[in-house]
């Protein structure tokens, strides 16, 4: 059996380098967009369709008057159960590896964005060239040939690892003890149950509030999404079967339609 | 660096100050995060700015830029007055113990011999009192009130924790739990590292900023130990590997530079050999004879021969009082005293201080040739009026220039071979990736053909000094573009009879027998071949010594001064943490910094120096043989220790037309330059992704205050200084704050440098702002602490 993979970020020997984003930009061949000032150390505001991996910078002044400088990084979490996959509607565009990278096949995309509103971390996006929709592909095109995702490659502190997700787990959790050993309390592992878990998982030094990490509290997949997929799709599809029927009925009783339709050529 | 890169992970407490090893050095970075994450090492960062580095620190203090010496003169005194330092180690391997003559003093900001008529020292009161063999008079007990021990204490107990408060602007509580981690390393079993960079070699007293930190250093015994050491982070991947090849005072591997009153090698010889000052000195500069000799056997080979001195008279000659330190040279030049340049692989309009100044020395040459592998702001300097006019109104249109300019295209790092020598003091081989592009050349063929074309023109027409230029052997097998595994042999060096490699520098002679290129580096390439190409993941030690990868000067040691790791009879101080032990006749470990088989009491444990131990009074260099505080040439603030002193009084500072210095009625606001991990220096602005990943130059202003000025971030602000200007977007930051320096507000900003009128992005040059102030031992420029206005537009 193929092992479920995952990375694992350390926010806490994160430096804030951007190593990981130059060798996504790279690995990927994505061309180059030059950002504009946002008042920030931030490559660009957002991640885009032709930049998956994007570290976040934010300022957080305590009531002590200390200061944090917090790095996180964004990129696609592959998720256990992820809601691109559950909205998207052509079968087998977003898929699972066996491994549990969440991958898409452009060939089958269709660009409609359902899955830019499922995704409960706003991840994907939509090329307004090709019409499709790209996100962090967790390098299933290294990872499948036994090498690590290229920005776990360029990490210079190795904040980030990439391994079973059985291990880095133990790992994490490990971390997070020393961590609280050595006085920060809150220090935990980010693995939201939400979306059943999922194959990027981070370390936190104050995992009581993600948000400071650009990360959601509580992600969970919408109900309108769930919806979409459950009774509705049922619904859409007792509507779309309902039609063929009613058509098929047509051509039973009524037979095809006359010459007189379509002959003026 | 004294250690190096991988050592960083034996430290118990990591000092980041005047550098920014997490932006700047993120690779080496890993290895603190390797201490922080398995000895749960503290790391204490001290800057300016709460930058990438403080970000992740245990321990953060904001000063200001300028005020490193009152901090680490802070320290100091902290860890005397609370005998946190360690005792035996100090008596055993510094000068503490040795006695000062009578009539040594500081008094008002200067030292004994000050003469204020001619701005100089007469440093004839800051010697040893000598016994009759020559040898200084010491008191081990370190009570006799002349000795450096209380001599050093007297000039410190002024840096209290008050006074560092009131000069840096950090509060006495922030500095005291920083003095408190840090000093923790002052003991037998404890290891604390200091990091830094430009941050403290870029001030008009920068020299003795990092003769402070060693102080600090050797007081809590850190020098030679594992997770110890005074390591600079060196800003460019082979700058380390320029600065051991010389410059213009030194000759390859530190050998200084003749001067005019030196006629012969003798003359040479004997001024550049010290004379031991204690019985147990090993003296090694007493080898000059044999490393000079090698090495002008290297420039002339056959040439040089015994009967005519080895042809020492073709070596330049420099004047006693001479400095043509690359400051100096831009003054020169703009002075109208030089005709040409070759400006190699090194781009002045840029990095060097106050640009419009550099922009119209250079219009004043007939020539200069660039080598580089694009087109830099020093090639196009003569379009700086249509290409950045704003920022260079009194630049020259290009049809008014007289200086004509060839720019050669270079080889870049990865289409060349041979070595980088990284801040470990590894000599690191590579191979090349690919071919240079186009008509691009490799460096060495470019200095081949140059050379090759003046010694034919120098044949043909003969020339004022021939000689030097005719004499000099180049027996490469390629002789246009030489190989650099013939250099690299001809560097570590041989015997000239049997061409046979030397083994390292105890195999060089006085006698013209071998040729050696640089003894620094003698035994990098051997009879078994380039020790440089090594990549042994081996370590026995388990201390990331890692004997057989790569190869590190001195003779392949990997902790300098590492018989200081030990007391007087060669027990190692902490036992986890020795690099070398003294097994039965022998040095086990690393490559012992002393004789491989000199029992321990045999020697003073600093082999380099005529003390036989590390130097806390040093009377070498030109403001003090203390570091004393003192004021950026341009200050918001008067000398709060001695008001009517406020500056370095030796400081080298630039006083033509173009060199306006400021004061903080019209500049209020302390600058400071800095570098970003995203881009590396005014190259990769020339690179896609590295431009893409930081595009736009932009100034940091404290948040508040940019609420003072109406300054919301984003905002277009332009900063001023005497010199010129630089306009972008405010970056609005939590991480700058209102210092309180002698009770008022001072406020910095922060000014990245990266940006300049060409290349793929495009910005302003922050040496526009910066003044031609020099350390008067180094010749570094003051980028950090300098006056500036700031203004909305």
């Amino acid at each position: 059996m193929t092992e479920i993979v995952a990375k694992l970020i350390d926010t806490t020997t994160c430096i804030g380098c951007k190593a990981c984003e130059a060798a996504c930009q790279q690995w990927n061949d994505q061309g180059t967009t030059y950002g504009t000032f946002d008042g920030t150390y931030q490559t660009m505001p957002e991640v885009r369709h032709d930049f998956w991996n994007l570290i976040k910078f934010e300022e957080i002044e305590h009531e002590d008057n200390t200061l944090d400088w917090i790095f996180s990084k964004y990129q696609c979490m592959h998720c256990i159960e992820p809601g691109c996959m559950d909205v998207c509607p052509v079968p087998g565009a977003i898929f699972r590896h066996d491994n549990g990278i969440v991958d898409f096949d452009h060939n089958l995309c269709i660009g409609c964005g359902y899955c830019i509103a499922g995704c409960p971390f706003d991840i994907p996006r939509l090329s307004p060239v090709t019409q499709k929709v790209y996100k962090c592909t967790l390098c299933s095109d290294r990872t499948s040939v036994g090498l690590e995702p290229a920005c776990v490659k360029a990490c210079p502190t190795s904040c980030l690892t990439f391994g079973t997700r059985d291990d880095l787990l133990q790992v994490a959790e490990n971390r997070a003890e020393d961590l609280r050993g050595a006085g920060h309390d809150n220090a935990g592992v980010y693995n939201p149950l939400g979306v059943g878990g999922t194959n990027v998982l981070y370390v936190l030094k104050d995992a009581d509030r993600p948000q400071s990490y650009g990360l959601p509290a509580d992600p969970a997949v919408h109900w309108t999404v769930k919806l979409w997929k459950g009774p509705v799709k049922w619904l859409g599809n007792l509507v779309f079967f309902g039609g063929l029927l009613g058509v098929l009925l047509h051509y039973v009783r009524v037979g095809p339609l006359g010459e007189e339709h379509g002959g003026e050529a | 660096m004294t250690n190096g890169w991988t050592d960083v992970a034996n430290a118990d407490v990591v000092l980041v100050m005047g550098g920014n090893p997490a932006e700047n050095h993120p690779v080496g970075f890993r290895f603190v995060m390797q201490a922080k994450k398995e000895r749960n090492a503290k790391l204490v960062c001290v800057d300016p700015r709460f930058n990438r580095t403080a970000a992740v620190s245990d321990e953060y203090v904001a000063i200001r830029a300028g005020s490193d010496i009152a901090f680490l003169g802070g320290l100091i005194n902290y860890a005397l007055n609370s005998d946190r330092y360690h005792r035996e180690y100090v008596a055993q391997h510094t000068n503490a113990a040795f006695i000062i003559a009578d009539g040594f003093g500081f008094e008002d900001g200067h030292f004994s011999g000050w003469d204020a008529d001619s701005s100089t020292y007469d440093k004839s009161t800051w010697s040893y009192e000598l016994d009759g063999h020559g040898h200084a008079r010491v008191d081990p007990t370190l009570q006799h009130p002349r000795c450096v021990f209380q001599l050093m204490a007297r000039h410190y107990e002024r840096y209290t924790a008050d006074v560092v408060a009131s000069i840096s602007g950090c509060s006495a509580e922030a500095f005291e739990r920083a003095a408190k981690v840090i000093t923790s390393s002052g003991r037998a079993g404890r290891s604390g590292t200091v990091l830094y960079a430009l941050g403290w070699t870029q001030h008009s007293h920068s020299v003795q900023l990092i003769h402070c930190a060693a102080m600090l250093q050797l007081l809590l015994g850190n020098i030679g130990m594992p997770g110890g050491g005074v390591n600079a982070q060196r800003g460019h991947s082979n700058i380390q590997g320029a600065t051991d090849m010389g410059a213009w005072n030194m000759l390859p591997g530190y050998l200084k530079v003749p001067k005019a009153p030196q006629t012969s090698l003798a003359a040479y010889n004997a001024a550049n050999s010290p004379r031991a000052l204690r019985p147990n000195s090993m003296n090694y500069w007493g080898s000059t004879p044999r490393f000079m000799t090698s090495l002008l056997k290297a420039y002339y080979g056959a040439n040089a021969q015994a009967s005519n001195d080895f042809g020492y008279d073709w070596l330049p000659k420099i004047d006693e009082s001479a400095n043509h330190s690359w400051g100096q040279i831009f003054d020169d030049m703009n002075e109208g005293e030089m005709e040409g340049l070759i400006s190699f692989g090194m781009n002045p309009v840029a990095n060097g201080p106050n640009t419009p100044k550099m922009i119209a020395a250079l219009g004043k040459l007939k020539w200069m040739i660039v080598v580089e592998n694009f087109e830099t702001e020093t090639a196009a300097f003569w379009k700086a009026q249509d290409l950045a006019g704003e920022y260079y109104p009194g630049a020259k249109k290009p049809e008014d220039i007289g200086t004509e300019v060839f720019l050669l295209p270079a080889g870049c790092f990865a289409e060349k071979d041979g070595t980088f020598v990284n801040s470990s003091r590894w000599l690191q081989w590579k191979d090349a990736a690919l071919p240079p592009p186009g008509d691009a050349k490799n460096d060495q063929e470019i200095i081949a053909r140059l050379f090759l074309k003046l010694r034919e023109l120098y044949q043909q027409e003969g020339g004022t000094a021939p000689d030097p230029l005719l004499n000099i052997a180049w027996d490469y097998g390629n002789a246009i573009s030489p190989s650099l595994t013939e250099v690299a042999k001809e560097v570590s060096g041989r015997s000239v009879g049997d061409a046979r490699q030397v083994g390292g520098f105890g195999e060089l002679h006085a006698d013209g027998s071998t040729l050696c290129g640089n003894w620094l580096y003698s035994g990098s390439f051997t009879e078994a071949g380039n020790m440089m190409d090594r990549r042994g993941q081996e370590d026995p030690t388990g201390l990331g010594l890692f004997a057989d990868y790569a190869w590190s000067w001195p003779a392949n040691r990997r902790v300098l001064y590492n018989r200081a790791s030990a007391d007087a009879a060669g027990r190692p101080w902490d036992t986890t943490r020795a690099p070398i032990r003294w097994d039965d006749g022998r040095y086990l470990g690393d490559v012992a910094d002393y004789g491989a088989n000199a029992p321990p009491e045999q020697y003073g444990s600093f082999i380099m120096l005529a003390e036989g131990v590390a130097k806390l009074f040093a009377p070498d260099f030109v403001e003090g043989p203390f570091p004393e505080h003192y004021e950026p040439a341009e200050s918001p603030v008067d000398n709060l220790l001695h008001p009517t002193v406020n500056s370095n009084p030796m400081a080298t500072i630039m006083r033509g037309e173009l060199d306006p210095l400021g004061t903080a009625a019209d500049y209020p606001y302390v600058a400071v330059t800095f570098r970003l991990t995203e881009h590396f220096h005014y190259w990769t602005k020339h690179i896609s992704t590295t431009s893409q990943l930081q595009t736009e130059f932009f100034i940091e202003v404290p948040e508040e205050l940019a609420s003072q000025k109406d300054i919301a971030n984003g905002d277009l602000v332009a900063v001023t200084a005497a010199r010129g200007r630089v306009e972008g977007p405010a970056l609005v930051t939590k991480r700058l704050r209102a210092l309180h320096v002698n009770d008022r507000p001072v406020f910095q900003l922060g000014i990245p440098i990266h940006w300049g009128f060409v290349g793929r992005v495009r910005g302003p040059l922050v040496n526009n702002l910066t003044p031609s102030v020099l350390d008067p031992n180094s010749g570094t420029p003051e980028y950090k602490g300098f006056l500036v206005n700031l203004e909305k537009l």
